[in-house]
This record gives structure tokens, sequence and C-alpha cells, in this order.
């Protein structure tokens, strides 16, 4: 999922069940910072792009406080993953797998992300 | 697990073990039979009564400030799931068949059983009075209880809580936390009898009415009265008065639920409970385990407390892998905030051992009083400690010993003679450190020496200590740094996982070499692995922050959204703006010196009308305005920007608010006009970025109105100028300020006021208040004043310039935003529908406004026809 920086007019693509769901312009997401997105069934993702220029895809929904927030996190590496950490209570998530790092019971679910 | 419970057979090769009572040491049992492999090797069964599963009921009251029913939850399906539990929500056992070694749910779903263990808990007491169970009559032991009491007093006023006891403080404090008028009848003559002494509950007497709750001790409840309706309308007192109240909770004790055991034949104690040997496995049927509160242990006693319940879940669990374990007894040690007051109970705190001697502080002004009882030779025997329970940890490890100081010094006050703090390094390997879990500090040490472990999380994992009601964490954080010390590993000072140095050392690094990006400094100055790499939430708001108050020196943007500055921020920086819990957020403009024109009220009350805002005027003098959805945010400011209102920075690490009095120009005895002062300092020193937030006010004279010994930087009027007091600090740990200079002109006010901030912003670490700041850097006050009012280091010009440069650089951060497209673009709920907006974000009616819906809430409700639901709950909502 690697992209060249310089790489322009690419739209951000989330996998849902029946295909690929067009979301924005690459351009609107600021490397170390989230946005979110509304899905179809009325769930919503979270979208995040690192330094490198990966993407990842999680559930907006914070699982302790129950708001639709960890888009507005602030992201990070861990042990060379990368992580969301909520804007609420500071827990933070696994951006690839979902899994929260603070609780291992816990774990939000994740989306297959391009941008293409 | 199956939804529908269905009778089962007891299958050949596992031998079954059910569990009745899924609560705190129910939970606590699974746990403990997991550890030892049990589940792998067993079918395991547990019958819950209650509609969920096992949650926090120590942390009862927090629901009331907030916690969820899903995050009071002690257990989650992951952990269910993967011991393969079977657990049947909602489905109480009614009856045991010994002899057939069966038990019957309610649903009638039958399981036979290997071993049993009985979990069930207590019930609350209700004492035996007229129409003790009429409509307004409550009891405080389960989530039901309290969404009941919640429910019910949306319709009272006043309330009262039959019992004084530490439940029945709880109870009235969560009374009064719904805004009732709340009042406590407690028969004995003071409060807390079981735990505090005459003069520890005068102690919490006082403080406990300061809060407005109204205390009746040495009273019985005779009646409870009720209408015509049979609601409740007061009660009758045993000295004959009456109190009126729409509603009582029951909190007169609890008592041990043994009925299933007591219907087959099993043995109970006199005043219940059902007896157990020293393995927790009942007298009459060695088939049958009873812990936790249930239970009559060896020693004779039931224990109403969470932590020997835990101990005897591991005994049980132990005793069931055929290990050794026994449950002799348990310390009744406890530790409590209650109401916000700390009381501590600890070892034989009432002094029945025979010749022991007392040393008491006690200072009821300030709620204060300790006790230490003392054996003839010097033994620590037990004590009670209301109002500050700072000692506890060490004092309580220490019991059983003497101390290698004199107990006086231990509950003197700081600064009042000769007090001594005494490191947990000095207690011996066997002393207690959570007595919750009941954790000694060599198994902590050995944490860290032979586990490896470097930080408190991994000793918390490793050895449970601190898990439970966490009163043991500060401890536990000053045993692992002296043990790595002394074990010579380096302790890492570092910010972060990706800073070597402190935050002092990156700030200097940043000024002398004029670094202006955070990807700069990472690149050059993070730890080797961490370079390249995307940092963390520790160090990006700590750069972004001394890059935001060094921006004009070093040549950064002074605006802190642009480029890369934006992704350090912290959350509420990133949106201008607090987040609230359920996604939406507060505005807060800048109010200086809690100055407002008519005008300016009206037009808070308009905008905030129009966006159905809830207002709120705030503790820092100025007005809060909560529930904006984020879309909402630029359109609020717009209009507030035009009416001439800034920024308040309530989001930022930042300058909070310069509180002012009324001072000189009203005030009789005013001695400088103290309103233009604050406003001068508010205005001078708005949106500087520091370590942590920096709160001031100024008072017109020494009456001190405007609490200015509370602040980071406070200032109060005398009859030759000001006297500039620094390091007072409110919030958890208040601290009086100290003063720093007297009789001060204006001008050298603000320039001493600039060198302090300058000076703190450049040495304090992440998130350290001035306060605690003053109290870690050698020297202390007194080497603040050599750098600041003597200049001994020589800096003192260029803190000052440092600030000219802020001051003259400063705009208003919502203004600049309103302003710009590009910068407006990040305020949408959905990059794909940025008009929609966030479906979570909801709201219902409280008095007159709105308060935030969380929808959470009514998870608890949900019925238990399919308990695999609730239980998804932590994971997946
Ligand atoms: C709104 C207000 C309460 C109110 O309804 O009155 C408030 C609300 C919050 N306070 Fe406060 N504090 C408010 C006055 C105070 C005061 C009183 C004062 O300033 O005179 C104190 C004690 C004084 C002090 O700070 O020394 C105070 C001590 C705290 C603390 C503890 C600080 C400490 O050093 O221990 C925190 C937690 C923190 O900062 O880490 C905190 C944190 C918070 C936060 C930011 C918690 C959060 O992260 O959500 C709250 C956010 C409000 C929001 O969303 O807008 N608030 N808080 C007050 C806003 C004042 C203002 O106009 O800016
Ligand atoms: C508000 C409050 C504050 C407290 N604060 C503290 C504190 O600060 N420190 C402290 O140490 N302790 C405190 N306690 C006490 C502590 O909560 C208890 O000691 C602890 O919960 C006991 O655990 P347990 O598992 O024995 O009982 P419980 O947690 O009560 O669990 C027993 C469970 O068994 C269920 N049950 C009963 N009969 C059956 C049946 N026939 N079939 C199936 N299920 C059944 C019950 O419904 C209940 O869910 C507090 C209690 C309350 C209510
Ligand atoms: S501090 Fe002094 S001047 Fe200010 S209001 Fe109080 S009494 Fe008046
Ligand atoms: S003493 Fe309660 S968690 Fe350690």
């Amino acid at each position: 999922m690697t992209l060249a920086p310089e790489t322009t007019d690419l739209k951000i693509q989330l996998q849902l069940q029946d295909g690929w769901l067009e979301v924005c312009d690459l351009t609107q997401l600021v490397p170390g910072r989230g946005v979110a997105a509304l899905l179809p069934d009325g769930r919503q993702a979270a979208l995040f792009r690192d330094r490198g220029g990966n993407l990842y895809a999680i559930d907006n929904r914070d699982p302790f406080g129950g708001a639709a927030v960890l888009s507005r996190g602030l992201t990070g590496t861990h042990r060379g993953r990368p992580f969301v950490a909520s804007p609420l209570l500071k827990q933070r998530f696994d951006l690839l797998s979902g899994q929260c790092l603070d609780d291992e019971t816990v774990r939000v679910a994740t989306y297959e992300v391009r941008a293409a | 697990m199956t939804a529908t419970p269905q009778a089962t057979e007891a299958t050949e090769a596992a031998p079954t073990i059910v569990l009745v009572g899924h609560g705190m040491v129910g939970q606590r049992f699974l746990e403990a039979l997991a550890e030892r492999g049990l589940t792998a090797t067993h079918r395991v069964v547990v019958l819950c009564e209650e509609p969920r599963p096992a949650y926090d009921r120590v942390a009862l009251t927090s629901y009331f400030s907030g916690r969820s029913p899903e995050e009071l939850s002690m257990t989650d399906r992951e952990f269910i799931d993967t011991h393969g539990i079977e657990l049947y929500v909602g489905d109480p056992a009614v009856s045991v068949d010994r002899a057939a070694r069966k038990v019957t749910a309610r649903s009638g779903a039958v399981f036979e059983y290997d071993t049993l263990v009985l979990a069930t808990g207590s019930y609350p007491f209700v004492p035996p009075v007229p129409n003790k169970d009429a409509t307004g009559c409550f009891v405080y032991r389960t989530i039901e209880d309290l969404l009941a009491i919640e429910e019910y007093a949306k319709k009272a006023t006043v309330g009262a809580v039959v019992g004084g006891g530490l439940l029945g403080l709880e109870a009235a404090g969560a009374l009064k936390g719904l805004g009732l008028t709340s009042h406590i009848v407690e028969f004995a003559p003071r409060l807390m009898p079981v735990q505090v002494d005459d003069g520890g509950g005068a102690a919490l007497l006082r403080t406990i009415e300061e809060m407005g709750l109204t205390v009746h001790t040495g009273v019985g409840t005779q009646e409870v009265v009720v209408d015509e309706a049979g609601a409740v309308t007061g009660m009758k007192l045993s000295d004959g008065s009456e109190l009126a109240t729409d509603m009582v909770v029951f909190s007169a004790g609890v008592r041990p639920r043994d009925q299933l055991a007591r219907d087959c034949g099993l043995t109970v104690g006199e005043r219940g409970g059902i007896t157990v040997d020293e393995q927790c496995r009942t007298v009459a049927d060695p088939h049958v385990f009873a812990i936790g509160e249930c239970a009559l242990a060896a020693d004779g006693r039931v224990y109403g407390l969470v932590a020997p319940g835990y101990e005897q879940a591991e005994t049980a669990a132990a005793t069931i892998a055929a290990d050794e374990a026994s449950f002799t007894g348990a310390d009744l040690s406890t530790k409590l905030k209650l109401l916000g007051v700390d009381v501590a109970s600890f070892g034989d705190a009432h002094g029945a051992t025979e010749d022991c001697l007392d040393v008491v502080y006690s200072d009821s002004r300030a709620g204060l009083y300790k006790k230490l009882v003392i054996g003839r030779d010097g033994t620590l025997l037990g004590g009670i400690l209301v109002g500050d329970a700072e000692a506890y940890g060490t004092l309580k490890a220490f019991t059983g010993s003497v101390p290698p100081v004199k107990p006086e010094s231990l509950v003197l006050p700081a600064g009042a003679g000769e007090s001594a703090q005494l490191g947990p390094t000095a207690l011996p390997d066997d002393a207690i450190i959570c007595s919750c879990n009941n954790v000694r500090k060599g198994t902590i040490r050995a944490a860290v020496t032979e586990h490896s472990c470097t930080t408190v999380p991994e000793v918390k994992k490793c050895t449970k200590a601190g898990t439970t009601c966490g009163s043991c964490v500060k401890v536990l954080g000053q045993l692992v740094t002296a043990e790595l010390e002394a074990s010579g590993v380096e302790v890492d000072k570092g910010l972060c996982g990706c800073f070597s140095q402190t935050r002092e050392e990156l700030y200097e690094i940043v000024l002398a070499l004029r670094i202006n990006t955070y990807q700069d400094l990472l690149d050059r100055y993070g730890r080797d692995d961490a370079r390249g790499g995307d940092g963390c939430e520790t160090c990006k708001p700590a750069v972004g922050s001394i890059i935001a108050s060094l921006a004009p020196t070093i040549g950064a943007s002074g605006y802190v959204l642009d480029g890369e500055q934006a992704a350090l921020q912290d959350s509420n920086d990133h949106f201008l703006a607090n987040l609230q819990k359920n996604g939406s957020y507060s505005v807060v403009p800048r109010i200086p010196g809690g100055e407002i024109t008519p005008e300016g009220l009206i037009t808070i009350g308009e905008i905030a009308r129009d966006f159905g805002l809830y207002t709120k005027i705030t503790g820092g003098q100025r007005i809060d305005m909560f529930g904006a959805r984020v879309e909402q945010l630029p359109l609020i400011w717009m209009r507030l920007v035009d009416a001439g209102f800034e920024s308040g920075h309530a989001y930022g690490k930042a300058l909070r608010t310069v509180k002012s009095c009324v001072g000189q120009t009203w005030c009789r005895y005013g001695v400088q006009d103290s309103v233009r002062m604050a406003i001068d300092l508010e205005l001078r020193y708005r949106g500087l970025r520091s370590p942590h937030k920096l709160k001031s006010a100024v008072s017109g004279c020494a009456r001190e109105c405007a609490e200015a010994q509370s602040k980071d930087f406070g200032v109060i009027a005398t009859s030759n100028g000001w006297n500039l007091y620094v390091g007072g600090n409110g919030g958890a740990t208040p601290r009086h300020a100290d003063l720093l200079a007297q009789d001060l002109s204006d001008a050298e006010l603000v320039r001493l006021i600039d060198r302090f901030l300058m000076f703190y912003i450049r040495t304090a670490d992440r998130l350290e208040r001035t306060s605690t700041w003053l109290e870690r850097i050698p020297g202390g006050l007194d080497h603040v004043r050599d750098v600041v009012v003597e200049d001994s280091l020589g800096i003192c010009e260029e803190l000052e310039s440092l600030m000219a440069a802020h001051v003259a650089n400063y705009a208003d951060e919502w203004a600049t935003t309103i302003n710009s497209p590009e910068r407006l673009a990040r305020f949408v709920s959905f990059v794909n529908a940025p008009d929609t907006p966030d479906p979570v974000v909801g709201f219902v009616p409280e008095r007159d406004q709105v308060k935030p819906d969380l929808p959470l809430l009514s998870i608890g409700m949900r019925t238990t026809e399919n308990p695999a639901d609730l239980l998804e709950g932590s994971a997946q909502r």
C-alpha cells in the first residue's frame, strides 16, 4: 500500500461486503491525522495515513467511551506497529489489527483500504 | 456458549465445576481456574443471577459520575469464549440436590457437577420497620438498584439514607449528586462506626456537613411514612421527630446470601454464612465450596470486603487443582475515598491490644484526624486516617514492626514540626503493598529483578498488584523506580519511547539549534529505532507545545494547526475546542478577568440559544457552551469573533484564565485596581503554550476574594503595589502558592512574571504544573528566586525577549481559522458526508437545557434473552 508521496488525484477506497466504497481524495488525509467516513449501513470508519504513506481504516467508535471519535485521536508507532490513541481516555488501538494495546480483551473492527 | 440453557449431561471425560454467582469473587475464581489451566481440563458452568456478567461493585457509585455499566464490567466475551466457559446470564440457581450432585436453574436447566462453588455474595439488610417496601424505598447493591434510584430521583427533591457506614455515605453522596437534599440517619453515635473512632467520626462529620449533607447520628428509624398511594413521604425517627423525604435508601449492612445452602442442608453459622474450612470447602460436603461474602471463613468471620474474597477464590481454585493453599483470615484494612474524603483504617485501629498507646493528630477545622496505635515496644499496631490518607500505604506496610522513624513524625502534616516521609524502600520484603490482591513487596521486587518488568503497567500485569482499588499504585511506582535504580539499570528519564531526552533537554535543543519541525527533531535526536517513524502520542503534543512556545524565535508558524504542527496537537487543540463524552465539543470564549459587558452576555446567550448549547458559568469566571457538533464550531465562532470574542484556550496547555475580584473600583477594602491588572495579564499571556495549563488571579486586597494563592501565578494588591505568589494549584493535589516577591510596581510585576513563566516553560516536564515543578527542581523556590529575581544564571534578558516575541506575535487562533477555507476543511463530521451530523452525538433534556445522551448506558437494560449479546459489549458495539 505504500505510495509515492507525489502521487495525486488518487481516491481512498474502503472494502465493504459488496465492493469498494470511494471515500475521499488521498490529499484530504494529513499524514499523522485521521478523518471519519460514514458507511452506507450507518457505521463509521476512521481512516489514517502515516508518514510513510500507508493507509489504515478501523471502526470509528471508541469501545470504551462509546462516542464515534477514534478518527480524532493522535497516531504513533509502538514497537514498529502503527496505532491511534483515543481522544477520550487515551487507550491505544493497533491500526492493522484493531487490537486495543491497553486491554487485550478489546478489539475494534478493521477495514481493507486502498488508494486507487 | 449456548444462548438457551439446556439440560446437559456431565461428560465422563471432563469433570464439571458449577459456579453459582458471577459477582466480583466469582469472576476472580474463574480467572484463577484459567490461570491454573483448569478451564482446559474441566467443563465450567456459571449461573449468574443478575442480568449482566460480573462487574465492579466496589466502583458501583462511579456510575453516577458517568461510568457506564459497560465500563464497570469485569469480564468480556473473549475471556469467557477462550476458556470455553458456559455462562448463563440472568439464570440463577434455585436448588441443589447434593446427593445427586445436581443444580437446577430458574430456567429449568439442570447441571450435574463434580465440584460446586457458591459465590452468592450478600443481600442488603433492611430493618423490619413498617412500610419498608413502600414505593420510594431502595437498597444500594446492584446496577439495577442504581438505575431504579436514578429514575425515581428525577421526581424527588429530598432523599434519606438509613445507615451512616461506608455504603450509606456513598449512597448519600450519590443522592446529592442527583440533585437531592440528602440526609443520613445513623443509629450509632458517629459515622462509619466500624472503621473509625469518635475523633475520626467527628472530623468526617464536619467535612460531610460542609458538603451540604445533613447527618442525624444516635437516632434509629422507626417507621417509613407513606401517602394514600403508598409512596414515601417521610420517616419517623426514634427521638420522636419526623423527617420529610421523598425517598429512602436502606444501607444498614449486609447479610450473607446463604439460602440456597440452607435449603440443601449445608452448615451455616449462627449469624449466617456458609461454614467452610481453611480450603474454603464447606464443612458439610467436600464437593461444595463457598467463597466471598456468602462464606463464613475458618476464622469465624464473614468478610464484607473484596480483597479477602479474592484470596478465598484463589484458595478454592488452588485446592481444586490439588495445590496447597489456605485462607486463615485477612486484614480488614481499608482505604476509601468517600465523597472525596480520604478515610483509611488499618490493623488494630481501635486499640484493642493490651497496653497500647495512641498518637493522635487532629485538626477538625481542616477535617483532619490521624491516629496511630503503638505497642509498648514501639511496634506500629494500626491506625485511622481521616482527611489525608497519603501515608496509608507505607503505614500499613509497617504494621507489625517498629518503624525506623518516630511514629508521630508520620502523622504530622508537612511543615508542622518534624514530619518525615518514609520511602517504601525502607519497607521489609514481606510488607503487603497491595492489600486488594495480597501482593508483598518481595513479589514486586522480584517482578522487576527476575521477570524483568520495567514499568508499572508491566508489574501490574505480572503481579496483579494495583489492579483493583488502585490506592497502592503510587507506592508501586516508587518501588519499581527504586528497584531499577538499585539493580544498576539506569532508569530511563527520557520523555517517551521515541526520545531519550527529557522535555527540558528537548526544549534546549529546539531553542539552541532553531529546530522548527517535529520530524527534524525526531530524525536527528530521537532514539535510534524511533527515527524515521511516526512518533507517539506522548512526544508529539509535547514537542508541538515547545515549538508553539518558541514559534516566533525559531521561525515556526505561530498558528498551531499549520502544516506538520496540525498532526502534533492533542485532539482538543486539533479542533480548538474540548471534546465531550458523546463526541460533541465545548466552546469557551475568553472573558479576560471575568469582566463582560451586557452586550457580550447577550451575544453568548443568543448563540447558545440558536445552536441549542448547554451553558454554564465555569469555575474560571467565564462561560462554557457545551454540545457543539464539530461542523458547528466554525459557525459558532464566526459569530463570536464578529462580536469581538477570542479563543479562551480552554482546550490548550496554555493560559486559561486570570480571575479577578472587583477590587478598588467598587470594593470598600480594595487597595489596587485588580480587575484592570487581571485583564492586562490575561491579554499579555493569552495563547502562550506551556508544559501544562496556566492559571492566574488578581485580588484587590489581602482578603483574597480571587483566590490568587491557589494559582500558578497569583497577584495580591498591597498598599504599596503587588505581591506575586507562584506555584499554587487547586485540583487533586492542592498547593498554596509561595510568595516570590513583594510590593512590586506594575512594570516590575509584569517583568517578573515574564521571567518566571518562561523559566518554567523551559525547564518543566511534560504535564507538570508549576506546583509540582517547584517541588521537584533542585533548590525549589530559592533557586527560582535566584534565577528570576537575582538573575543568577544570566538568562533573564533572554527569558524576557522570548516573552516579548510571544506577545508581539499573538493572533487569535479562531479568527485565523475562520478566515481560511483551507483551515476550515477539518471541521466536518464525515469526509464523505460533510453535512451529515454524527448520529452518535445525541442529547436529552435536563433542567431546561440539554445533556449528552449516551446510547451505551441503555445496554445495561437489555434483557437477557441472549446473554452472548451482553458480553459482546466491551469489544463491539
Ligand atoms: C469547565 C470547568 C468546570 C466548570 O464547570 O466550572 C472545568 C472543566 C474541565 N477541567 Fe477543570 N474546569 C474548570 C475549572 C477548574 C478549576 C478552578 C479554577 O480554574 O479556578 C480547577 C482547580 C484549579 C487548578 O487548576 O489548579 C480545575 C482543575 C482541573 C484539573 C486538575 C489540575 C491539577 O493540577 O490537578 C484537571 C485535569 C488536568 O488538567 O489534568 C481539569 C480538567 C478539566 C477538563 C479539561 C477535563 C477534560 O479534559 O475534559 C474539563 C474540560 C471542560 C470542557 O470540556 O470545556 N481541571 N478546573 C472549569 C473551566 C474554567 C475555565 O473557565 O477555563
Ligand atoms: C456500593 C458498594 C461499595 C463497595 N465498596 C467497597 C470497597 O471500597 N472496598 C471493598 O473491599 N469492598 C467494597 N464493597 C463490597 C464488595 O463489593 C463485595 O465485598 C464484593 O462484591 C463481594 O463479592 P462477591 O462475589 O462475594 O459478591 P457479589 O459481588 O455480591 O456477587 C454475588 C453474585 O451472586 C449472585 N447470586 C446470588 N444468589 C445467586 C443464585 N442463587 N444463583 C446465581 N447467582 C446468584 C448475585 O446476584 C451477585 O451477582 C462495596 C459494595 C458496594 C455495594
Ligand atoms: S479581595 Fe479585597 S478588594 Fe477584592 S473583593 Fe475581596 S475584599 Fe474586596
Ligand atoms: S491496594 Fe487496592 S489495588 Fe492495590
